[in-house]
This record gives C-alpha cells, sequence and structure tokens, in this order.
C-alpha cells in the first residue's frame, strides 16, 4: 500500500493552488503548440526553460511536463481537422482521423482521441508510480561502467529506431556528442572547441542549440513552399461517439496502451515510434485491413493511446535513472539541473514532493485536457486560422528573447542564428536533429563515465563486458544494432513510416 | 556531372560530416591524448572526430552510387532574413534596448515570407511589443531597457 500512499502524498502537492494553475498553463500551452505547425514541445520547452529558473521546482517541473503531454493532445485536433500533424507523433493520427472528419464524423474521431488519450495517460501514470521505486533503488547499484553502457544503448536505440536513415542518424548522435564537448573540461580545466570565445567556454546551452536547430530550420522548410489548408469546422457538433464507435475502439485503446507503455519504458524511443507501431498492430488485427486509411477508428483510437502513453511513461528511465529517451526529456533534465537537483535516482528519495507531485500532476493534467479538448475545440481550430505570416515572425521573437535571456548576452542569439542555418542544411540533406540533440546531452556525462570506469579498471576496456548489468546493456545495444540491419526489420520500419507516405 | 554532386543529398551529407570531422580533429590535436587509464582533453574528441570522418565517407560514398537528388527547392531567401533578424535583434539589445531591436527583429524576419505588407507589418509589431513588455518585462521582470535613453 505504499503505492497508494505516496500517490496521496502526491495528489495533495498537485492540488495546491499554485500547482494547478502552473498544471492549467502547462497544458494550455501544450495544446495550443501541439496544434499550431512550425512549432513543437521541444522548441517551447527549450524557450521557457530559462524563465522557469524563476519558479520554485515543483510548479516548474509540472508546467514543463504539461506543455509535453498536452502537445500530444493538440496535435491529434490538427491531424484529424486539418490533415496536418501538429506533432511527429501523430502523423498516423491523420490518416485514419482526417478521412473521419472527411466523412462527417469528425466529432467522434476526436472525442476517442480525448478518451484514448486518457486511459493511456492514467495507466502510464500507474505505471510510473509502480515501476519507479523499484527501478530507482536497483539503478543506485550503477558504477561508472552500467551508465556508460547505458547510454549507449539509449544513444544507438534512439539513432536506429528514429524516423529516417539509421547511418545518418548514428552520425548525428556523434556530431551531438561532439557538440557536447564545446566547453571547459571538467577534469583538466581546459577550454575545447571554444574558438578563442569566452562565452564558449561555458559550453552551448540547450536552448541555443534547440531552438537553432529546431524552431530555425522548421520555419525556413514552412516558407519554403505556399500554405494550403483546409479545415473542417461545420462537421463537429455531434461530438458523442456512438456505442458501436466505443466498442470498437476500446480494445485497440487496451493494445495501444501496452505497445506505448512499451516503447516510452525503453530509453530511446517514443510516442512516434510508439504510434506508428500500434497503427502496424491495428492494422494486422484487423478482420479488414483495408478498412484502414478510410477512416477506421481503431486506426485513430490505438495510436492516439499509444503516443500519450509513451509520453507519459518516458519519464519511466528519465525520473529513476537520469537517463533521458528523448531530446524533450533531456530538457527535462535540463530543467531539474537550472533548479540545483541532480538527475538520477536519488530524486524519489530527496525530493518526494517533486516526484510524486510530478506523477500525480500528470493524471491531473490529463483530466484537464479532456475537458479543454472537448468543448474548446472551436477554439484551437480558429487558431489554426491565423496566418503562418503572422505566426513566424511571434515565433522568431521568443526564440530570440529566449535564448538572449540565458545570459543577457548577444552571443546567445548570434549562435543561435548561425545553427538555424546548419540546422536548415541538415534538414535538407534528411539528417535527423533529434538524435544530435540527445548526444548533446549526454556526451559530457558519457566522457566522464569513461573516464571514470577506465580509470577504476585501470585502462582495461573488457570492464564493460565483466560485469553483468553493463553486459547486459552492451549486449542488448548490439541485438538493437543487429535486428534493425536485418533486411526484414528494415523493410518493417520503412513499410512503418511509409504508411504516412512521407 | 557537377551539378549533379551540388544536388546530391548524401554526396553533400557526408561532405558536410567529413569535413566537421576534419575540423574536429584536427583542433583536438591541441589537446593531450593522455592514455586509456588517465584519458586526456584529447581522447574522446578525437576518437569522436574520427568516427564521424568515417561515417562521413560512407554516406559520402554511398551518395554518389544512389545519387538521390535533395528534396524540394533551397529556401536560401528565408533563410537569410531569419538569421539576419536574430543576429540584429542581438546586436540591437546591447546598443538600442529592447523596443528597436523587436522592430527590427519583426520587420527582417517578415520579409522571409511570401507577401510582405506594410501596413499588416506594422500592426502585428506594435501588438507584440506590447505583449513582449507585458510578459517579458512586466510580468516575468527581465531587466531590459526598453529604449536607448
Amino acid at each position: 500500500m505504499e503505492i497508494f500512499n505516496n500517490l496521496v502524498f502526491g495528489f495533495t502537492v498537485a492540488l495546491s493552488a499554485q500547482n494547478l494553475l502552473y498544471c492549467f498553463i502547462g497544458v494550455f500551452v501544450g495544446t495550443a503548440i501541439g496544434v499550431l505547425p512550425g512549432i513543437g514541445p521541444l522548441v517551447t520547452i527549450a524557450m521557457l526553460l530559462p524563465i522557469t529558473f524563476n519558479l520554485p521546482p515543483v510548479p516548474a517541473l509540472i508546467m514543463l511536463a504539461g506543455i509535453y503531454y498536452g502537445a500530444q493532445y493538440g496535435g491529434s485536433t490538427t491531424a484529424i481537422l486539418v490533415n496536418l500533424p501538429g506533432e511527429t507523433a501523430s502523423v498516423v493520427t491523420c490518416l485514419d482521423g482526417y478521412q473521419m472528419a472527411r466523412q462527417g464524423r469528425a466529432g467522434p474521431a476526436l472525442a476517442i482521441c480525448a478518451i484514448g488519450s486518457f486511459i493511456a495517460g492514467c495507466v502510464g501514470t500507474l505505471l510510473i508510480a509502480t515501476l519507479g521505486p523499484p527501478l530507482a533503488e536497483w539503478a543506485l547499484k550503477f558504477g561508472a561502467p552500467e551508465y556508460f553502457s547505458l547510454m549507449c544503448m539509449g544513444l544507438v536505440a534512439a539513432a536506429v529506431l528514429a524516423h529516417g536513415d539509421m547511418v545518418k542518424s548514428l552520425a548525428m548522435v556523434f556530431l551531438g556528442l561532439l557538440i557536447g564537448i564545446i566547453g571547459t573540461d571538467v577534469n583538466s580545466g581546459m577550454a575545447r572547441y571554444s574558438f578563442g570565445i569566452a562565452e564558449l567556454t561555458d559550453g552551448i546551452g540547450f536552448t541555443v542549440i534547440a531552438v537553432g536547430l529546431f524552431a530555425v530550420a522548421e520555419i525556413v522548410n514552412n516558407l519554403e513552399s505556399k500554405e494550403q489548408r483546409e479545415v473542417f469546422t461545420k462537421d463537429i457538433k455531434n461530438i458523442m461517439p456512438t456505442a458501436k464507435d466505443l466498442k470498437d475502439s476500446f480494445p485497440a485503446i487496451v493494445r495501444g496502451t501496452a505497445v506505448g507503455a512499451f516503447f516510452g519504458t525503453l530509453p530511446g524511443t517514443g510516442p512516434s515510434i510508439a504510434s506508428f507501431s500500434s497503427y502496424m498492430v491495428e492494422k494486422k488485427i484487423s478482420k479488414d485491413p483495408s478498412r484502414f486509411g478510410r477512416g477506421a477508428i481503431e486506426g485513430v483510437a490505438g495510436p492516439e493511446s499509444a503516443n500519450n502513453a509513451a509520453a507519459q511513461t518516458a519519464f519511466i528511465p528519465t525520473l529513476t535513472l537520469g537517463i533521458p529517451g528523448s531530446a524533450t526529456m533531456a530538457l527535462m533534465l535540463g530543467a531539474l539541473t537550472i533548479q540545483g537537483i541532480a538527475p538520477g535516482p536519488q530524486v524519489m528519495s530527496s525530493k518526494p514532493d517533486l516526484f510524486w507531485g510530478l506523477i500525480a500532476s500528470m493524471w491531473v493534467g490529463n483530466a484537464m485536457l479532456v475537458i479543454l479538448n472537448l468543448p474548446l475545440v472551436g477554439l484551437w481550430v480558429k487558431l489554426l486560422q491565423i496566418p503562418y505570416r503572422w505566426l513566424f515572425p511571434s515565433i522568431i521573437m521568443f526564440c530570440a528573447v529566449g535564448n538572449y535571456s540565458l545570459n543577457n548576452s548577444a552571443m546567445d542569439v548570434y549562435l543561435c542564428g548561425l545553427l538555424g542555418i546548419l540546422g536548415y542544411v541538415l534538414s535538407k540533406l534528411e539528417c535527423e536533429p533529434a538524435p544530435l540533440i540527445l548526444g548533446y546531452v549526454l556526451g559530457p556525462l558519457m566522457e566522464e563515465n569513461l573516464r571514470r570506469a577506465l580509470l577504476i579498471s585501470r585502462g582495461d576496456p573488457t570492464v564493460f563486458f565483466t560485469r553483468p548489468i553493463s553486459l547486459s546493456f552492451m549486449i542488448a545495444t548490439f541485438l538493437i544494432v543487429i535486428i534493425m540491419i536485418a533486411p526484414a526489420m528494415r523493410k518493417k520500419k520503412e513499410a512503418a513510416y511509409e504508411v504516412h507516405g512521407a | 556531372m557537377r551539378s549533379d554532386l551540388a544536388n546530391n543529398k548524401d554526396f553533400l551529407a557526408g561532405l558536410l560530416l567529413l569535413a566537421i570531422g576534419a575540423i574536429g580533429f584536427y583542433m583536438a590535436l591541441d589537446f593531450p591524448m593522455g592514455t586509456a587509464r588517465r584519458m586526456g582533453p584529447g581522447y574522446f574528441p578525437r576518437v569522436l572526430s574520427a568516427v564521424l570522418m568515417l561515417f562521413g565517407l560512407y554516406v559520402l560514398v554511398r551518395g554518389l552510387r544512389t545519387k538521390e537528388r535533395v528534396k524540394g527547392i533551397w529556401g536560401w531567401r528565408p533563410l537569410a532574413f531569419i538569421t539576419a533578424s536574430l543576429i540584429v535583434y542581438g546586436w540591437l539589445m546591447d546598443r538600442a534596448g529592447f523596443v528597436p531591436a523587436l522592430v527590427a527583429m519583426f520587420y527582417i524576419s517578415a520579409l522571409a515570407g511570401h507577401e510582405f505588407k506594410v501596413k499588416e507589418v506594422t500592426i502585428l509589431t506594435v501588438v507584440m511589443c506590447i505583449f513582449a513588455w507585458a510578459v517579458f518585462v512586466y510580468g516575468l521582470g527581465l531587466p531590459y531597457q526598453l529604449f536607448w535613453w
């Protein structure tokens, strides 16, 4: 019953007036940016990171988490109504969701999304509460070699399973690790790759990298071609799904939640791969796969539950091991660090109000999202009608102000502009920036643990293979690579991503 | 033949990776290498740069074989204006204050769009300047001078 007591404690934290307010702000902003194309949770969290410095840790984390899972909800709304995925995780929702909208069933599609996401969110919250404490206890036994192997596994999984070319994604991880080196070396005090610029001896901030690589590149990509959208707004009068809809989608929701929870918990994978996999599962299991792509409600219910479950369970490795599973989670860890809290397994025992309060707030936030999304759908659609030519200068404004406020120095803004050029070129050459960010975040940690591990072992590199936990992470890393290189799996992954025709 | 390479997706990506790896490796030569047991600050960067160059070489050679082209067109014009707007913002923040920096940023970044209507951009700039003042200066208390006086 310890879990129960802990959850009750969490709710007393999450339900305080201040935390409720920040939770609301978080999910509201999250839904808004999920709806808006060209700005995602990663960039938003990166921009708001310097600002959270002024808040106490608990509301800061609650708000940032709200933005993260709120964006998954918002992303599905645009996927259904405009055939435009607000987030990569809702790409598959377009397939059947948009078809449902064209058949005048936008209301039920939105409702099923909300219901599925809510159920998945609840299960996810319970999973964190049950799996978190034992995992954290286990992780306390980790030494430097285990951490190094675990990070290898996370990075390889992130690169190999990510959207796009595997070799290029792995190369992006290495590029990220290299960028992470910029700054002063902790051990020797030597400035590395600082190009003689004083500001660079402190390294490049998260915000600068994330905003430069994602926001600037995304905006320029959007500006290459003219915008054209078709919004279905007239048909969303009857929101309630029929009894048949509910009956059809319930098993899909359960399966989606399971798939999502699995991928969320694995370090390196997240909502996108979860929703793609869930769509494949539904299509395979269905008695009549030809209905998919023509408005099958299971094709909306499954992936939507999966991405929400994954978004939630992604907090498990992040909070218990201190190893972020995705670039966005890396930013959440950055927020912890800004607050002076060292991420890792000890957070749960040293900051119980933070851990349990955050978990309980996710449940509260999910409830808020159901309320926000169903009756307020009209408002979100209005947001979509804002022309992009008003939107993008405003996004740039947030980028500029956010970057300047980091150190109140123009250097961060200049760097962000330059990284924007790199980000755009990389995106044109189809090199994914997400693995780069993850590498950048884990780089310093990896080097530190590698050095420490080899110091303990007196320079013997077999240390990673003689300790059982470390060995199992290494085996898992090799297995992931071998499985994905195998031609059969490679085709499957391509097929999974091809459902969108991207 | 040359124009083919200039639009070859993987060839360009490989070239970029190779170049970054080479620069990284060259600069890391200045950092002490140390031994595996006591790694110097040069160890990790050299390994990373070398691996990056290998990846670059692989992608480059693959590009020569597959000859896949870059999708769509290069948006150099919007990229130039967006980057310029950020740099001008930073430059003016240090010299002229928050409001002039924002105004310049809005006008320059709006030039990156498909249509530039002076009236519309002016209204947007005024509204967003007031918003920025309310949120960042009044609300969050960021210590910015609004103007240079």
